[in-house]
């Protein structure tokens, strides 16, 4: 595998998963349970699409096959998409999606902290500018978290329960295989341990204040790196997809 | 056809382009606005985004070419950049101050850092009232780079400006 190749993949990577859970975000437009809450989370939904356009035009660029970040985002299917299998899980109840997104959000925020120091140009420009905007959706989903957690008995038993469903993706976060072996010896983004190490111990704190109990799981769902996805990410593909690829040359 | 306006005109021409979201500051007063180059005939007009996925961006991309094209200049290129990374430090005093009276409390001045995860409210003027007995109601509010605080003296709601 060339450098090249490898930083395509990589930048599949970080902007499938950034435009998945964007794309699931966006789902609760309308449905939120209160107003405040059903702009935040379309707010952090913006977020990451533009994280994920910056990506993927990107990508394209690394390719240098004359794809755009619309060519990307819009014409591949679900085995050719590298999002991590935590984004693209159903929103299911609020806690739920609090417990997905916390999980994904610490992920992502100390996985930023380290892109910042990229030697790629554009990535660390990516880096800067997104680490700020998580920085935000961290502390909103940090303090729901609480909320939940240490809330009513219905609350706390939901948000356990949703913890234990999704503990089975966490591991995905944290597994490197060629590509990151590739990047890493050039400097391009960190080794993974450093960022796990991070992930736990805030995962660990949180939860603590939240009164929740950090599951002991041993099974690890994983294959978002070949292409391996859930049944889940198909249907969202289809929805996400369905104007673009009935109107491929329309403009707005 | 070469261009015949000097850059500072370019300028003051562009500053007459609006925030499309916050109609009371331009697009220079905010920091959006970064750069303009000729390359031959060509006008490159380089701006930042306040948050990467600000879909105001698109609609200032537009604003920017026809406001050329009122002076005859057609072929004109925006230039997206992320470096460096846009922050409320480079929005303007005077442009806080139309900010303020237009009923958004303007950011402080430090950036945010990770001390924001322990998520301490500050005491936050009210932009009407004056008042510093105001509360978050919300971290996000009608645009991504705000959000929803209320005043517990004249109990009206407000937008603030995000410290980024
Ligand atoms: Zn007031």
């Amino acid at each position: 595998m060339t450098l090249q190749e490898a930083k395509f993949e990589y930048l599949l990577r970080l902007g499938d998963s950034s435009l998945i859970i964007g794309h699931r975000l966006s789902e609760w437009c309308g449905h939120g349970p209160i107003l405040e809450e059903d702009i935040a989370l379309i707010n952090i939904a913006l977020d990451f699409v533009g994280n994920a356009t910056s990506l993927l035009e990107y990508a394209g660029k690394v390719e240098g096959k004359g794809r755009n970040e619309d060519d990307l985002a819009f014409m591949r299917g679900e085995r050719e998409y590298r999002n991590l299998l935590i984004t693209e899980q159903p929103n299911g109840d609020y806690a739920n999606t609090i417990a997905r997104q916390f999980l994904f959000d610490a992920h992502m925020f100390f996985l930023y902290e380290e892109l910042k120091n990229s030697k790629d140009e554009t990535i660390a420009a990516i880096a800067v500018k997104s680490h700020k905007e998580i920085t935000y959706h961290l502390r909103h989903t940090s303090q729901w978290m609480l909320r939940l957690g240490d809330g009513t008995a219905e609350s706390h038993t939901r948000l356990q329960n949703a913890v234990n469903e999704l503990w089975m993706f966490t591991s995905e976060l944290f597994d490197m295989d060629e590509v990151d072996a590739i990047l890493i010896k050039e400097g391009i983004v960190p080794d993974l341990t450093k960022v796990k190490a991070a992930w736990e111990k805030q995962v660990n704190e949180v939860f603590a204040e939240a009164t929740l109990t950090v599951p002991e799981t041993k099974f690890k769902q994983k294959g978002s790196k070949e292409g391996k996805h859930s049944e889940h990410l198909g249907f969202l593909l289809a929805e996400m997809q369905y104007v673009h690829r009935s109107f491929p040359d329309a403009k707005w | 056809m070469p261009i015949t306006f000097s850059k500072d005109e370019i300028f003051k021409l562009l500053s007459e382009i609006p925030d499309p979201e916050i109609p009371v500051i331009n697009i220079i007063e905010l920091g959006i606005l970064r750069e303009v180059k000729f390359i031959d005939d060509e006008c490159v007009v380089v701006i930042t985004p306040t948050y990467t996925g600000c879909p105001a961006m698109k609609v200032i991309e537009d604003d920017i070419k026809i406001k050329l094209k009122e002076i005859g200049i057609e072929k004109v290129k925006v230039e997206l950049v992320l470096t460096p990374a846009w922050t409320t430090d480079w929005i303007s005093d005077e442009a806080k101050e139309k900010l303020r009276a237009y009923g958004i409390a303007p950011p402080d001045h430090s950036s945010v850092d990770k001390k924001v995860l322990l998520g301490k409210a500050r005491d936050l003027k009210c932009p009407l009232c004056g008042s510093k007995r105001t509360e978050m109601i919300s971290q996000f509010g009608s645009t991504a780079c705000k959000a929803l605080y209320r005043c517990l003296d004249c109990k009206e709601p407000f937008d603030y400006f995000k410290c980024l």
